[in-house]
């Protein structure tokens, strides 16, 4: 599957079906994350049932320092 | 006691998180500072490495309020959009509105601030808008409904001090709601005048940790912000422009 991740264009196998699972592919399952589908902010309790589709874009974003 | 929409705090020091040396002695500012409330930006993920450190991991966020910024929107839409990611995170307890206008001085674009302002309100966040320091718009963004307004001393991170301090005078002695005084204090004595001026608090950052020791600045602008607010409730003296003894000018002993 084709995605483009933070304005990366990544090839993804089929492992990767939701949200959840690309996270774990990632190794981002542990980590505080906030997701934007299609410019679609998601909850948390979404995730896993968020099915990704050739030619989906997602922002993975975080809290950093800032003022 | 400093009351913003539904928060109330003891400390009047608000502290940024960027650009400390390393996160120890960011830990060990932040503690020191004795703040409640910690900013912070949304930003991309380096999804390529996973392990780098965040400094959420190294604080309890238990114990502070979070008031995530918009910066890097250029347009209330941008901003709205920001604040929605930070608002997913579940810790977005206030957003700082933060819309610049001009990238080289980052001073912000007032139109685009006033209508993120008004969008995120409707959507029900504790908005505190980085504002200049025009009297107007500070007004128009209260009667928007802002939660706090927060006017620029002088560009951000140019440590500069206030540089017009009627207008910030103007700002607090109009405003129903708490005014902080936000981006260019450099040293404890800009801090403290700040307070002196009558603002409800300070947000700071570069400060302290651009500071050669951050975690004794951190300090040094806790007792600043205190000094400075003790000042204003105080009253300080009026300003003369001929000496006027402190000391008796009877009972001389040295004189006939």
């Amino acid at each position: 599957m084709h995605l483009v991740i933070n304005g990366n264009s990544m090839e993804l196998g089929d492992e990767v079906s939701s949200v959840t699972t690309l996270l774990e592919h990632l190794g981002l399952a542990e980590k505080p994350v906030i997701i934007e589908h299609n410019r679609d902010i998601l909850k948390q309790e979404h995730y896993r049932q968020r099915m990704l589709e050739n030619g989906d874009t997602l922002e993975i974003v975080h809290f950093v320092g800032g003022g | 006691m400093l009351n913003i929409g539904q928060y109330q705090f003891e400390s009047r020091l608000f502290l940024g998180t960027g650009k400390y040396p390393d996160y120890d002695i960011q830990k060990q500012a932040v503690e020191k500072s004795q703040t409640e409330v910690l900013t912070f930006s949304v930003r991309r993920m380096n999804i390529f490495d996973p392990s780098l450190p965040n400094f959420l991991e190294k604080i309890d966020p238990k114990k502070y309020r979070f008031l995530p910024n918009t910066a890097g929107a250029k347009n209330a839409e941008e901003a709205v959009r920001i604040a929605g990611l930070a608002a997913a995170s579940g810790r977005c307890d206030m957003i700082k509105v933060e819309v610049i206008g001009c990238d080289r001085t980052l001073l912000p674009d007032p139109v685009e601030t006033l209508k993120a302002t008004e969008e995120l309100l409707k959507q029900g966040f504790t908005v505190l808008p980085y504002t200049s320091d025009d009297v107007v718009l500070a007004r128009k963004l209260e009667e928007a409904g802002a939660h706090a307004i927060m006017p620029g001393a002088s560009p951000i991170g140019s440590g500069q001090g206030v540089i017009n301090p009627l207008n910030l005078s103007f700002i607090i002695e109009q405003s129903n709601v708490p005014v902080l005084v936000d981006a260019g204090i450099g040293s404890p004595a800009d801090a403290a005048y700040a307070m002196e001026l009558g603002a409800d608090g300070v947000l700071l950052n570069t400060a302290v940790s651009g500071a050669e020791d951050p975690v004794k600045m951190a300090e040094a602008m806790k007792l600043a912000v205190h000094a400075g607010r003790f000042g204003y409730e105080a009253g300080r003296i009026p300003k003369k422009d001929y000496a006027v003894a402190s000391s008796p000018e009877e009972g001389i002993s040295v004189r006939d």
